[in-house]
């Protein structure tokens, strides 16, 4: 095999050095932030104890008949990221015929909605969660208008390539027997775009499912909360259980999901 | 532009099936609703309560203009430290997804044995969302991004691994075929066949995981694993609004940045 290599040009061979020589450099700085030696002394201890309490989940948490439980908190968590993913799924569909080029004459409509879009989308929800936090207080409501904001941005994007790739026929037609707008978007670009909506919707509430997790870390509601209390309290066998809650929950809305997309693509 | 239905006699069956489809979806939307007015109800959010958290938003937008630009500086370290831990975090990530993705395919590893519970292992590891992973280690290794680059590591181990095994699998099987007959061993396949026809692949989900990351990053200081997010949680709690939108704006030009080199070298790539 090494006979058959060729020679490069001068020009490819210097530029493949200034590259592997700049990676190499960015890597060293990378690395030199990491702080390796300042890793505690009680790691192992702590450790034990933590593969102790997750092999040993703390059952009782998982129903308790007053009050917070595991069942609660997970159920808290599934309605956030229902309400969130209807929130926004409703709320991105004007973005996405602001966005999409076939919606309007002018580049400059669609254009800018793109650029409000990937804005949108560079907020990391736990911020937008935190913002909302301080306006409205911690709870379930908070995390709801993050999810239904934050997941504007990918939605949005999501649906205005759908209604960019529909067939123009019967939109054409419709025009042409004398429609007006409003129909021509009831009858012929609704029909063809819905089920690509309703996957994208469910696909986003996969996702949602597991930001609105993490949204309890910041008090925004749900299983995070009390995630977080028993993490500094150092309950580790409540954590276990917990987190096995989290991975049942986020594997069985999965597969529901997975289901249901197939069944209306 | 109603369906034309006949005005009297029996309903044929293309009608029948026309009112059928009518009720269900009458029933499907019945049921959304019903099912928002209990989840409504469950948790107290209500529109009520967004009408009246609106000034309040507003009142804090207020606070949050101008951003105060003499605090620059002081965050330019942190998030400098954002940008390493997702360097160092996708790096190691990609590195251990390489074995991984190679056992998971079914091309590579045909023996169901090895493939289907690393798959297992797999989703396992992608349920787990990298704030959890990164309050865990926080415990384990103390504060510091120490612990956000071990969250990173595996949240970009589980992104990395599953996107480059698809893409394993779907990679052209003549190559590989005709090294197997003229003699190359499982490694000599690997390295000649399935490394030039995955590598671009797996370079441009290890910058697109990248892309996420440096936002993962830029949050992991809430839960105590370095980076930007410690001065962001600290300057929210002592209610320096000013300070908290000059940490947001820093983040989303640094991630806009990243995300534009990111996306010009991917579409060279592929």
């Amino acid at each position: 095999m090494r006979g058959t290599t060729s020679y490069k040009p001068m020009g490819a061979r210097i530029r493949f050095w200034v590259i592997a020589i700049v990676i190499l450099a960015i890597y060293y700085w990378a690395f030199q932030g990491m702080h390796f030696e300042g890793i505690q002394a009680t790691t192992k201890s702590v450790s034990l104890s933590i593969l102790d309490g997750f092999l040993h989940p703390d059952w009782a948490y998982v129903y308790i008949p007053e009050g917070e439980d595991l069942l609660r908190g997970l159920l808290d968590t599934l309605i956030i990221s229902i309400l969130g993913t209807f929130v926004s799924a409703f709320l991105c569909i004007p973005f996405a015929f602001w966005a999409s080029t076939n919606m309007s004459k002018r580049i400059a409509v669609s254009g800018s909605g793109k650029a409000v879009l990937s804005f949108i989308r560079v907020f990391p929800e736990i911020i937008v969660a935190i913002l909302f936090i301080k306006a409205v207080g911690p709870g379930a409501f908070a995390g709801v208008l993050a999810l239904g904001i934050h997941s504007i941005g990918m939605l949005a994007k999501l649906y205005s390539e759908t209604i960019e790739s529909i067939d123009s026929g019967p939109q054409e037609a419709l025009i042409a027997s004398g429609a007006n707008r409003l129909q021509v978007l009831r009858y012929a670009v609704l029909p063809q775009v819905i089920p690509q909506f309703l996957s994208y919707s469910l696909y986003r509430f996969e996702i949602n499912i597991r930001s609105a997790t993490t949204l309890g870390l910041v008090g925004a509601g749900g299983i995070g909360t009390p995630l977080i209390f028993a993490l500094q309290v150092r309950n580790w066998n409540r954590v276990g259980v917990i987190l096995l809650g989290i991975v049942v929950l986020i594997i069985l809305t999965d597969l529901i999901s997975g289901w249901l997309r197939k069944r209306i693509i | 532009m109603k369906p034309v239905t006949p005005a009297s006699g029996k309903k044929s069956p293309p009608d029948m099936q026309l009112t059928t489809q009518r009720y269900k979806r009458i029933a499907t939307w019945l049921l959304i609703v019903i099912v928002l007015v209990l989840c409504s109800i469950q948790t107290k959010v209500t529109p009520y309560q967004l009408i009246v958290g609106l000034p309040q938003m507003g009142s804090l937008l207020q606070e949050m203009i101008p951003p105060d630009w003499s605090y620059v500086p002081t965050i330019w370290g942190p998030m400098l430290e954002t940008i390493q831990i997702a360097i160092v975090g996708t790096t190691l990530g990609g590195i251990i997804a390489v074995p991984v993705a190679l056992l998971c395919a079914y091309n590579i590893m045909p023996n169901k044995l090895v493939s289907i519970p690393m798959r297992i292992v797999l989703n396992l590891v992608r349920t787990v969302p990298d704030l959890l992973f990164a309050s865990i280690f926080v415990a384990i290794f103390g504060i510091g991004p120490f612990a956000g680059m071990l969250a990173l590591v595996f949240f970009s181990f589980g992104i990395i691994a599953k996107l480059t095994f698809e893409a394993i699998e779907a990679i052209d099987p003549g190559p590989l075929e005709a090294m197997t007959a003229v003699g190359a061993s499982r490694m000599q396949v690997i390295i000649f066949g399935v490394v030039p026809q995955a590598l671009p692949y797996f370079i441009s989900y290890f910058l697109y995981t990248f892309e996420v990351n440096i936002r993962a990053a830029s949050v992991l200081g809430l839960v105590g694993a370095g980076g930007i997010g410690l001065l962001l949680d600290r300057s929210l709690g002592l209610f320096r609004y000013d300070r908290a939108s000059m940490i947001i704006l820093l983040t989303l030009v640094i991630v806009l940045v990243i995300d534009y080199g990111s996306t010009r070298i991917r579409r060279k790539l592929l």
